[in-house]
């Protein structure tokens, strides 16, 4: 704390820094955060790269390559692509399939957390080990027999295959983190409802899940963006071109004949936007969940 | 008294009903799976009619397969692009921005650059390859500004060259494996006490110093996470050769997911494929209990 006075001005607004004391200020600074600054464009630079030659014309990009900044906005490229590809068709398979296994994800989670967390039934150290190492393993060792199993069931390139293997998968985690957080959910509020007269069904949804709704929240987010990125389940499950997700379609792009380097710009935007959006949205939350999900 | 005591006992057996949705899913989804490819893993099939036992045969053809040891040679080398590199760059990274650029450029500039570099990480793989696939192509980004540089005889066929190719793959993985690390140290920084970088540094200790002598050792649970969780990622690296390479040209860019998927899917030995994801599935599962040991023993000390 010996220079926690120094330069005291830009601190006030930050409390949690405001214990940090603040060293000598010298160019220093400068040449860190120019260092770091060039680190960053080089990280962003194809981002970059894909959003000046998606909307770059064909002529444009023959004339003058493909870093310099376009004469004028042309969607052509992406429009080709987004039809092409049936990009809207894509999309819409991604959001339902990332939607659905987030909400019965989060639901298998939640029940089965319930009776490990608040129920504390017996063995419940080696059904989460279990559960675990469930999902550690790779998904190579099961995708031929669930390939298979949703062959002989007529489950095969429906949605619905996807939607319950990656229900069960995601809960997994979902299990292991809301147990841990319903461990230590206060006993006498569940006695007091027990004593009452409550079931375990009432206590669950007018005890538990009113005290666990932003939990849930963000473990649906997880599920989604996690769904959202899924590639070997979904590539092997869904073969028709209209059950297809968006990670599909693109893993199956450069199979493709797609030499036209606009149209492989406007593929790969056309891939980072949706995602890019979410995530700006959800910042936050996502940047708590990496956490939670390596260290909890 | 006696009554409560005999309703409480009634909802702890209540409870166990909660778990069937689950247990069914996880028994249909994995345990099934899991059991039905281990017995497949000693047998011949060509997934339709019956599968022919066959005892150990696939795994004595995996130890004379050059493709397996290429693939298991592949992975040791990805182990540096999806762990060791990004490890280290993630964890210059962080120190600086959490102990230095925090301190001289305040929060937001330091939470911007961790954005930034985080934002590789949320892309579908499928999506990171379309786009690397592009720049690194022979009339591509790389090859284009090396060759206004002046420097065009370095130009190459990065994907398409054997001798290229797996480290146009691990440059990508690094792209994608740097923000996970880096997010992960930076959380971690966060519970480490500001006075003791201070001290350090009133006894003279430079920026080096203290990240080796403060900084290192404060993360090493989030490290020790990290190195394993990644580890485990290593074995499963399969969508980014799926898309950039599909294990070539010439097998160098294979990798035991791929061989997987091949031999299920294309040349459709079932049985031998099946070995490989046993194989796969066995170091996964050592890696693992390593990691749930350590975590759990870091929940019992919390």
């Amino acid at each position: 704390m010996a220079d926690a006075t120094l330069d005291f001005s830009e601190t006030t607004s930050r409390a949690d820094v405001a214990t940090h004391s603040h060293r000598r200020r010298g160019p220093m600074r400068w040449v860190v955060l120019a260092i770091l600054a060039v680190l960053l464009l080089g990280t962003l630079f194809p981002f970059f790269l894909a959003l000046i030659n998606a909307v770059k014309n064909g002529v444009d990009y023959s004339a003058s390559g493909p870093l310099s900044i376009p004469t004028r906005i042309d969607l052509g490229s992406l429009i080709y692509f987004w039809n092409l590809s049936d990009f809207s068709r894509k999309l819409l398979n991604s959001v339902i399939i990332s939607a659905c296994v987030a909400v019965f994800g989060a639901l298998l989670s939640l029940l089965n957390a319930y009776a490990i967390g608040i129920g504390k039934v017996h063995g419940s150290r080696v059904i989460l080990v279990v559960l675990m190492l469930g999902i550690m393993v790779p998904q190579e060792s099961i995708i031929y027999p669930l390939y298979y199993m949703a062959k002989a069931t007529g489950l095969y390139d429906t949605q619905l295959s996807v939607i319950l293997i990656f229900a069960v998968l995601q809960s997994a985690f979902g299990t292991y983190l809301l147990s841990s957080v319903l461990g230590s959910f206060p006993r006498e509020i569940i006695e007091a409802a027990e004593i009452d007269g409550a079931s375990t069904w009432q206590i669950l949804w007018s005890v538990v899940v009113p005290v666990l709704r932003p939990t849930l929240m963000v473990l649906g987010t997880f599920f989604f963006i996690w769904t959202w990125n899924e590639f070997l389940i979904p590539l092997v499950m869904l073969v028709s071109n209209n059950n297809q997700t968006v990670s599909v379609a693109m893993g199956l792009t450069r199979g493709q004949n797609m030499s036209d380097p606009t149209l492989q710009a406007a593929a790969s935007l056309l891939g980072i936007l949706p995602t890019v959006i979410f995530f700006v949205i959800f910042q936050r939350t996502l940047t708590r969940g990496v956490v939670v999900g390596a260290v909890k | 008294m006696a009554a409560a005591q005999g309703a409480l006992a009634t909802h702890r057996r209540a409870y166990y009903l909660y778990l069937i949705p689950g247990a069914v899913g996880f028994l249909l989804i994995v345990l099934i799976p899991q059991i039905a490819n281990f017995f497949l893993s000693f047998t011949v099939w060509k997934g339709i009619g019956l599968p022919r036992w066959a005892g150990l045969q696939n795994y004595q053809r995996l130890i004379t397969d050059d493709q397996f040891w290429g693939s298991m040679i592949h992975t040791v080398l990805l182990i540096f692009s999806m762990t060791v590199i990004p490890v280290l760059i993630g964890l210059v990274l962080a120190a600086l921005l959490f102990d230095y650029v925090r301190d001289q450029w305040g929060e937001q500039v330091s939470s911007f650059f961790r954005a930034g570099f985080y934002l590789p990480q949320i892309l579908p793989v499928t999506t990171a390859g379309v786009l690397w696939g592009w720049i690194l192509s022979p009339i591509g980004v790389v090859n284009i500004i090396l060759k206004s540089l002046g420097l065009g005889v370095i130009a190459q066929n990065w994907i398409g060259d054997a001798t290229y190719a797996i480290w146009a793959v691990s440059l990508m993985i690094v792209w994608i494996q740097v923000g996970y690390c880096l997010v992960v140290f930076m959380a971690g920084l966060s519970r480490i006490d500001p006075s003791l970088y201070e001290a350090a540094e009133l006894d003279g200790a430079g920026w080096w110093q203290r990240l080796f002598s403060i900084t290192v050792p404060m993360l090493a649970p989030e490290i020790f996470v990290v190195v394993l969780t990644t580890l485990i990622a290593a074995l499963k690296v399969f969508a980014p050769v799926f898309v950039l390479t599909a294990g070539g040209p010439d097998n160098a860019t294979l990798v035991p997911s791929y061989l997987t998927y091949y031999h299920f899917f294309t040349t459709q030995r079932v049985g031998y494929a099946a070995a490989i994801a046993v194989v796969q599935t066995i170091l996964t599962i050592v890696l693992a209990t390593i990691f749930l040991r350590f975590q759990s023993r870091q929940q019992a000390t919390e």
